[in-house]
């Protein structure tokens, strides 16, 4: 087959689709605000890096790489156990025990807030299980608790899958020899099962944290004003206070701060 | 073992079950139970605004995923088959880049693309902007499936004397097809959840079901809301089902699935 065939579409598509877009973005954060349409003009200019430099939006910064590390932490404390016990259930069932976990998936992701909204609101549903057992009400939406339960129920699935995948690839054959040798069932998955999962850590963490980093939706939602993120951040310079120029140079720090590790991971994955 | 499962499972389940039973409440109000009725139902199936974006969320899935599940193939066709071409490593790295970068990033990126090119925008520009963030991961399901199976069956049927388009054609071609299915309903799901990369780069008159769900959360929802996402599931559940139900019979048919 004609290999030229193949690749010269793909790279046109990524070439236009993917590159180009970044690049206008670089441009425009070295421009300026303007009155025009588009409110942007062009000259070589780093006010807009200046601007970002401050207090609110390192404030911003520090509270996204707060919200990310929290929800991926307990992502990996809920998934971990779930996908070890899916991964040692019996062949037949596994299938069906996998689907379950990516199902909520599939139902939307507005709509899943929509539920947690009903759950944390003052007098939701978690407030009248509370009450019914002579409990205060908890206050949580609007509140930085209120994004790690959101950002880590919808995220779950995508700690799960890779974490399965690496537990059932397994190594029975050592967990065995470890136990023929008298280990006890928790030194044998200290020392043996953890150790081998690694990596299906690392991509499960990244899978969680890479995206709830630029997260828009869920600290918008059920974050209140309080959990200014830097996904919320760039969005409201956009769309609110129409600063093309401060936007793209929020989303060129977000995709290089971002872009570096992930591409030294894959490069690191790659010599191996 | 078993603890743990149920814990996992009724975290996932318990807001998805809450709603469903809500949706059938009397009262205006999300979660104050008042009595049952159909009218949230009845709402929702009056409301033109919530219908007429979902048809619209649904066909910019369509093509979209369609769209990406072609260039998808391509690109992990191209990472599986073609050894160490030259400029692989960009290739891949230039491919992967949706993986890594956040949808606001993304939205803003494309849209800045429309707007330097001066192409106005609405329902085309959301469904090429869907496609451009979905393609990789297609290209990810293709290459990690090609994999998988091994060069093997390609290399007989070389060596028996078929002409590279008839290896593709006959050997490569069913070999991938499960991964195009599922990279396309990967393509598809994305598309239909985007509200972030839509909202960049959707214009006036092409809102998508996504969009007016969340000026709704933002006004305060109604069960309608509750309604709607019970449609949802209703339907995933009856896909998943009838996926299962046919399992068996692919299988007679000598084509082997991935579960």
């Amino acid at each position: 087959m004609n290999r030229f065939l193949v690749l010269a579409p793909a790279w046109v598509w990524l070439a236009v689709f993917q590159l180009l877009p970044l690049l206008i973005v670089l441009a425009v954060s070295l421009g300026e605000p303007s009155e025009g349409i588009p409110p942007v003009a062009f000259r070589l200019s780093g006010a807009s890096y200046a601007t970002i430099a401050d207090v609110f939006y390192l404030r911003a910064l520090a509270q996204s790489l707060r919200v990310a590390g929290v929800a991926s932490l307990a992502c990996l404390l809920i998934g971990y156990p779930m996908a070890l016990a899916i991964a040692r259930a019996s062949a037949r069932r596994r299938p069906l025990l996998l689907t379950l976990v990516i199902l909520p998936f599939w139902t939307g992701f507005l709509l899943r807030l929509t539920a947690w909204v009903g759950l944390l609101k003052d007098g939701g549903w978690l407030d009248t299980a509370l009450g019914a057992v002579g409990l205060p009400p908890a206050h949580l939406l609007y509140t930085p608790a209120a994004v790690y339960l959101g950002i880590t129920y919808c995220y779950l699935p995508f700690m799960v899958l890779p974490l399965y995948a690496r537990l059932t690839r397994r190594e029975i054959a050592l967990e065995e020899a470890a136990a023929d040798l008298g280990a006890s069932p928790w030194r044998v998955f200290a020392t043996v099962t953890l150790p081998l999962s690694i990596p299906g850590v690392i991509a499960g963490l990244l899978l969680v944290f890479i995206p709830a980093m630029g997260e828009y939706v869920i600290p918008e939602l059920l974050g209140g004003p309080g959990v200014e993120t830097i996904g919320r951040v760039l969005w409201s310079e956009f769309f609110d206070n129409r600063d093309w120029p401060t936007a793209s140079a929020l989303a060129t720090v977000l995709t290089v701060a971002l872009v570096l590790p992930a591409a030294a991971w894959q490069w690191r994955q790659g010599r191996r | 073992m078993r603890a743990v499962l149920l814990l996992g499972y009724a975290f996932l389940y318990l807001p998805l079950a809450l709603m469903a039973v809500y949706g059938f409440n009397d009262s205006r109000l999300l979660t104050v139970w008042t009595g049952f009725s159909w009218r949230w139902y009845a709402a929702l199936w009056n409301d033109g605004q919530v219908v007429g974006a979902a048809l619209l969320s649904l066909r910019i899935a369509a093509v979209s995923a369609t769209l990406a599940t072609c260039l998808g193939a391509c690109a992990g066709v191209a990472l599986a088959r073609f050894g160490r071409f030259r400029g692989r490593g960009a290739f891949a790295g230039v491919l992967a880049i949706p993986l890594v970068i956040p949808d606001v990033v993304a939205g803003l990126s494309l849209l800045l693309l429309f707007v330097a090119a001066g192409v106005q925008r609405g329902a085309v520009t959301v469904t090429l902007a869907h496609a451009g963030f979905t393609l990789a991961y297609v290209a990810v399901v293709v290459q990690a499936r090609l994999a998988d199976t091994g060069m093997d069956l390609e290399e007989a049927a070389a060596d028996l004397g078929a002409p590279p388009w008839r290896v593709f054609a006959s050997v490569t071609l069913p070999l991938m097809t499960p991964a195009l299915v599922s990279g396309w309903l990967l393509a598809f799901t994305l598309s239909l959840d985007d509200l972030v990369v839509a909202s960049f780069t959707s214009g006036p008159g092409a809102t998508t079901l996504p969009m007016v769900l969340f000026s709704q959360l933002h006004l305060g929802p109604t069960p309608e809301v509750f309604a709607l996402a019970t449609v949802v599931l209703a339907i995933v559940l009856a896909a998943l089902l009838d996926a299962w139900l046919l399992r068996p019979r692919v299988r007679v048919a000598g084509v082997r699935t991935a579960a």
